[in-house]
């Protein structure tokens, strides 16, 4: 699974957080998305999409 | 407005009155007749205040399609813009832009200003602190006299509370605080009242942002005391941001706090997994589950189309107003199966658009998940035997308001 996220889009919704805190962490200063791993191990998949799913900018793509 | 008229001028001539009137016999569920509008098609047309006929939103998938689509904008100055009164529409060129009426770049310039205290491990660090004001107030409760009447002494406190904490107001300026930050949520408030209570907050917070520049701290009016310092905004649009934070969160936690309890009570064996379970996740997921089932925000999140969408067979033309309503959305049974019944354990109830969604989702939709998470769970953990203390006909609801709820919740134990 490869993993990439979109800062400029990012609106700090700290969905992915909620979702993957092992894969996903939010800037101190303003909340804008980290990616910690964009090639997440499988037992981090399902967490994965789920907050693609819930970002609600669309800012977290997925390549199966 | 011709445009709307003419291009389908059958639609427009049958459109019913918006915003429509819940049932007393159901109360938790969106109006009647947005669900009948929902049960023939995801989106049709309304008649508002000023005779335009927007498209109303009422499918899950339509909703979150055009929460998500750039060509759908939230700048209220578009002449198709379908306002919420005659008093929106007045304000409409005084209004400065902020959060709520700025799309695309201009909006994540505001949005991150705000974004810094409510990211989910700030909101993490502040949990110690809500499980306090939660255990102090329901001390009070316990030692006081029943029946108790919890919407004061539970869910306005708890919230407000809280967001006095996160802004940084001294402990000392708590009373005023909590008095003029509730006149909103007083029943029988006048517009004179809640004026007042408008101005003197905002400057209290005007002070308050002048006070931080000289001495930060870790808070949210210190954020924005910082911005001020740095010449990105002035004092006057920094307690115009920090009033918006307050209002937006503490109202709707108030009364989600409020509604949500009386919900667990008319569905006991809901509230007993929520009462008898230690584990977090089945908590979140019950918060989830109420968030869906009341999504209490009504009225409407308003737009307008800057270009020709095709949505649904339907094209929303350039310039039409659009209003997506969240509570039938939550209610989509090709999304949520069985949608009137309240069950804590739904397995997709964290996809409620109780937040909205897009670039507009709430910015303090972390902080409302862990109050909701603290005050429910320890509510019906230290009060297990919590009873409503009257009738649910005798409940007065917030059917006036922009965010449902109740007014009162006598409880007995």
């Amino acid at each position: 699974m490869k993993v990439t996220v979109d800062q400029d889009k990012c609106v700090s919704s700290g969905q992915c957080v909620l979702n993957a805190a092992q894969v996903f962490d939010q800037r101190d200063s303003d909340g804008v998305v980290v990616l910690l791993d964009n090639d997440p191990p499988a037992d981090q998949a399902d967490n994965v999409r789920r907050a693609a799913t819930a970002c609600p900018a669309q800012a977290i793509h997925v390549e199966e | 407005m011709s445009d709307t008229l003419t291009s389908d001028p059958q639609a427009a001539a049958a459109a019913p009155e918006y915003p429509m009137e819940r049932s007393g016999r159901c109360p938790f569920a969106p109006p009647p007749e947005v669900m009948e509008l929902a049960a023939v098609a995801p989106l049709s047309r309304v008649r508002i205040w000023d005779g335009s006929t927007p498209w109303l939103i009422t499918g899950y998938d339509e909703a979150r399609a055009l929460f998500a689509d750039s060509r759908v904008s939230v700048d209220d100055r578009m002449p198709g813009f379908p306002h919420w009164n005659e008093a929106m529409l007045a304000m409409v060129n005084k209004r400065p832009r902020s959060v709520f009426n700025a799309d695309a770049e201009e909006h994540t310039f505001y949005r991150r200003m705000l974004s810094k205290p409510f990211t989910f491990k700030r909101v993490e660090g502040l949990r110690p602190a809500i499980q306090k004001i939660t255990d102090d107030h329901i001390d009070a409760i316990l030692a006081g006299p029943k029946p108790a009447e919890l919407v004061s002494a539970l869910a306005l406190p708890v919230p407000s509370l809280v967001i006095c904490e996160m802004l940084g107001v001294p402990y000392e300026d708590h009373g005023f605080f909590q008095e003029h930050a509730n006149v909103g949520l007083a029943r029988y408030a006048t517009a004179e009242d809640n004026m007042k209570g408008v101005m003197s907050l905002g400057k209290y917070l005007g002070n308050l942002v002048e006070a931080k520049m000289q001495n930060p701290a870790e808070d949210a009016v210190s954020d924005l005391a910082e911005r001020v310092s740095a010449g990105e905004i002035t004092v006057k649009e920094a307690s115009q941001l920090a009033s918006g934070l307050l209002i937006a969160g503490h109202e709707t936690t108030a009364n989600m706090i409020g509604i949500g309890v009386l919900a667990l009570l008319e569905n006991p064996e809901q509230l007993a997994i929520v009462r008898d379970t230690d584990d977090p996740k089945v908590v979140a997921g019950a918060v989830e589950e109420l968030l869906r089932y009341l999504s209490i925000i009504q009225n409407g999140q308003r737009r307008a189309a800057t270009e020709d969408i095709e949505i649904a067979g339907h094209t929303i033309k350039a310039g039409e107003g659009i209003i997506i309503d969240l509570s039938p959305a939550d209610w989509d049974p090709k999304k949520f199966p069985e949608p009137d019944h309240l069950d804590v354990q739904r397995d997709n109830a964290d996809q409620n658009l109780a937040f909205g969604y897009g670039r507009h989702q709430c910015v303090g939709q972390q902080l409302a998940r862990a109050e909701l998470q603290i005050v429910f769970s320890t509510l019906l953990r230290r009060i297990p035997t919590l009873a409503l203390a009257t009738s649910i006909e005798e409940i007065p609801f917030k059917n006036d308001k922009l965010a449902y709820g109740v007014y009162e919740l006598p409880v007995t134990w």
